[in-house]
């Protein structure tokens, strides 16, 4: 074991810890606490909304997968994440004050809340709540296995160790904190993310004698790699744009990004939130995926793109700040899975139990019932995780996608076009889900594009037609 | 009245202009980060010229391309974005 890299790597989980337990403290007086756990009472100011999106959305893919694969492609896929960016301000700007509005009118706790209301339909609420605890919980069973990973790469423990050490931090303080935890220690996780990739940025530019010197080396290898187009000039321009509506606007239909743009506490917070996502967002991702690039002249010939960013960071860096900057994954892993377990366990209690089951329950007994909740989801994806199983995997590659053919027409167009309705909501997301899937599974990339612009598109048609073609029906009943 | 929401709410106005201007931001986005790549990095290499060490389409589709929008994105919030209450008038304070 390499202490001097595990010590400060500690340190960084044990402040987690704390600041669940102190943001436990006005839970326990709170009076609301359905809004309080799962909302944070709406009292988010502007940095903290900010963090909290970029720590959710900033996830194990960009700060280990991403990066090893720039490592083989080159700057081609930095041009490519650059397409995140735009996340930076087109989700606050588009959801933004209407939305803000019109869920506090509605008294609205979670995205199908805001679906319930808009639509009154039970469909929409069942099918919402549904493709969320599907999809969710299977991209969660993969963080997982990315955050057990990561302590095994670090401590040299086994996995089953690693991965409980990993289960039982982020279980805890979600029970304890709820919402406000996360955010807080969103707060805190987005800090190291930034401070992380500028340290490790920096120090891969010196070990590699100036970035003239990396990309002259570079060059030397292979022209290709510094092209927009990939080594093997296999990244067209249409397909890289299409990356746009995956990772760029269609975020705004991610269940767990669209809850923050509820929890914020006034139009300044909101104002702030835009100006520092978009810097964050930026930074991190033109870093991280640049340091991918960088590594190769500095650690050629590494087979597993996942192990480039830990093993740069031992390189490159003096033992303690590789735990620091280390520390950052674990924090982007660890953010979206609190995020996930939050919002998995919102939908089961809030969406399903507390509308349908039993709408009478008591404050105590909703309570009892979201801790119990997300402890039992706790426990079931870390003994998912000890072992995935193939279908859970194969769930998880399109979660991303799927969530966004299923809800970005249904919230964007229930906030900004009036004739929309639940026949259009609930055409879309079938369409939406549906297409995707086969599309998926027959057609991959079709004409060239990323899988998810065909199905968002066909959702949006069958949003359109299914609300204009049953408008009579509505008006009759 | 549909559902509660009042389409004629001045705030609405506000924030539909508001979500109009977040489409443009995204659509100049783009436009920058694909005409720099794709212009000028459809070169061949041996004509490609450098800035700060990075090859010029990559330096202005990416790095200049991110210090735009946050550039952009401060000045429409400054001086576009209003101020609006999120609570309705009259309504119970928390």
């Amino acid at each position: 074991m390499n202490w001097a890299v595990i010590l400060p790597f500690l340190i960084i989980l044990f402040a987690f810890f704390i600041i669940g337990l102190w943001a436990s403290k006005p839970l326990a007086k709170s009076n609301s606490f359905l809004q309080d756990y799962f909302l944070g009472d709406r009292q988010l100011g502007g940095f903290i909304l900010a963090m909290t999106m970029v720590a959710t959305y900033g996830s194990a893919s960009s700060f280990i997968g991403g990066p090893g694969i720039a490592y083989t492609q080159g700057l081609g896929w930095v041009l490519l994440s650059m397409a995140q960016l735009a996340t930076g301000y087109f989700v606050l700007m588009i959801l933004g004050k209407k939305f803000a509005i019109v869920v506090r009118k509605y008294k609205a706790i979670t995205l199908v809340d805001f679906l319930k209301e808009r639509y009154q339909s039970k469909w929409v609420v069942l099918l919402s709540a549904f493709s969320i605890i599907i999809f969710l919980f299977s991209s969660m069973g993969a963080q997982w296995v990315g955050g057990g990973v990561l302590i095994e790469s670090l401590t040299g423990l086994s996995y089953t160790t690693s991965l409980f050490i990993f289960a039982l931090s982020a279980i805890v303080y979600v029970i304890l904190g709820g919402f406000r935890a996360v955010a807080l220690t969103d707060v805190l996780q987005g800090v190291v993310m930034f401070v992380g990739t500028l340290t490790l940025l920096i120090g891969t530019i010196i070990a590699g004698g100036g970035i003239e010197n990396i990309i002259a080396e570079l060059t030397a290898e292979n022209p290709n790699l510094i092209t927009p187009f990939g080594f093997d000039g296999g990244l067209k321009p249409l397909y890289v744009s299409s990356f746009w509506i995956l990772v760029g606007i269609g975020v705004v239909g991610l269940p767990q990004i669209t809850v923050r743009a509820m929890s914020y506490k006034n139009s300044k917070a909101m104002h702030q939130a835009i100006i520092v996502s978009t810097i964050v967002v930026g930074f991190i991702m033109l870093g991280m995926h640049l340091i991918g690039v960088f590594a190769r002249p500095i650690l050629p010939g590494i087979e597993k793109g996942d192990t480039v960013m830990p093993l740069l960071a031992m390189e490159v860096l003096p033992a303690w700040l590789a735990g620091v900057v280390l520390a950052a994954p674990m924090a982007a892993i660890m953010s979206t899975v609190n995020a996930l377990l939050l919002l998995v366990s919102s939908a089961i209690v809030k969406d399903v139990y507390v509308n349908y089951m039993k709408p009478d329950a008591s404050e105590k007994a909703v309570k009892n019932i979201s801790l119990m909740v997300t402890t039992i989801i706790g426990i079931l994806v870390f003994l998912m995780a000890l072992s995935p199983p193939d279908f859970i995997i194969w769930l998880n590659l399109f979660a991303f996608g799927g969530l966004e053919a299923a809800f970005i027409w249904p919230v964007i167009l229930g906030l900004y076009w009036q004739k929309g309705n639940k026949y259009g909501a609930v055409f879309s997301m079938i369409i939406g889900v549906g297409s995707y899937i086969l599309f998926d599974s027959f057609y991959p990339n079709a004409f060239g594009m990323h899988t998810v612009t065909l199905p968002i598109i066909l959702s949006l048609v069958a949003y359109v037609v299914g609300s204009l073609a049953t408008k009579q029906e509505v008006k009759l009943g | 009245m549909k559902n509660g929401i009042d389409e004629k709410d001045p705030r609405f106005k506000v924030a539909n202009k508001e979500a109009l201007i977040g489409i443009i931001l995204v659509i100049i986005n783009f436009l920058w980060w694909f005409g720099f790549a794709y212009g000028m990095g459809s070169e061949s290499v041996e004509n490609y010229s450098y800035i700060m060490g990075l090859p010029a389409w990559f330096f202005y589709s990416c790095v200049g391309g991110f210090i735009l929008m946050v550039l952009l994105v401060i000045f429409v919030v400054k001086f576009f974005f209003k101020d609006v209450p999120f609570e309705d008038e009259g309504g119970e304070s928390e």
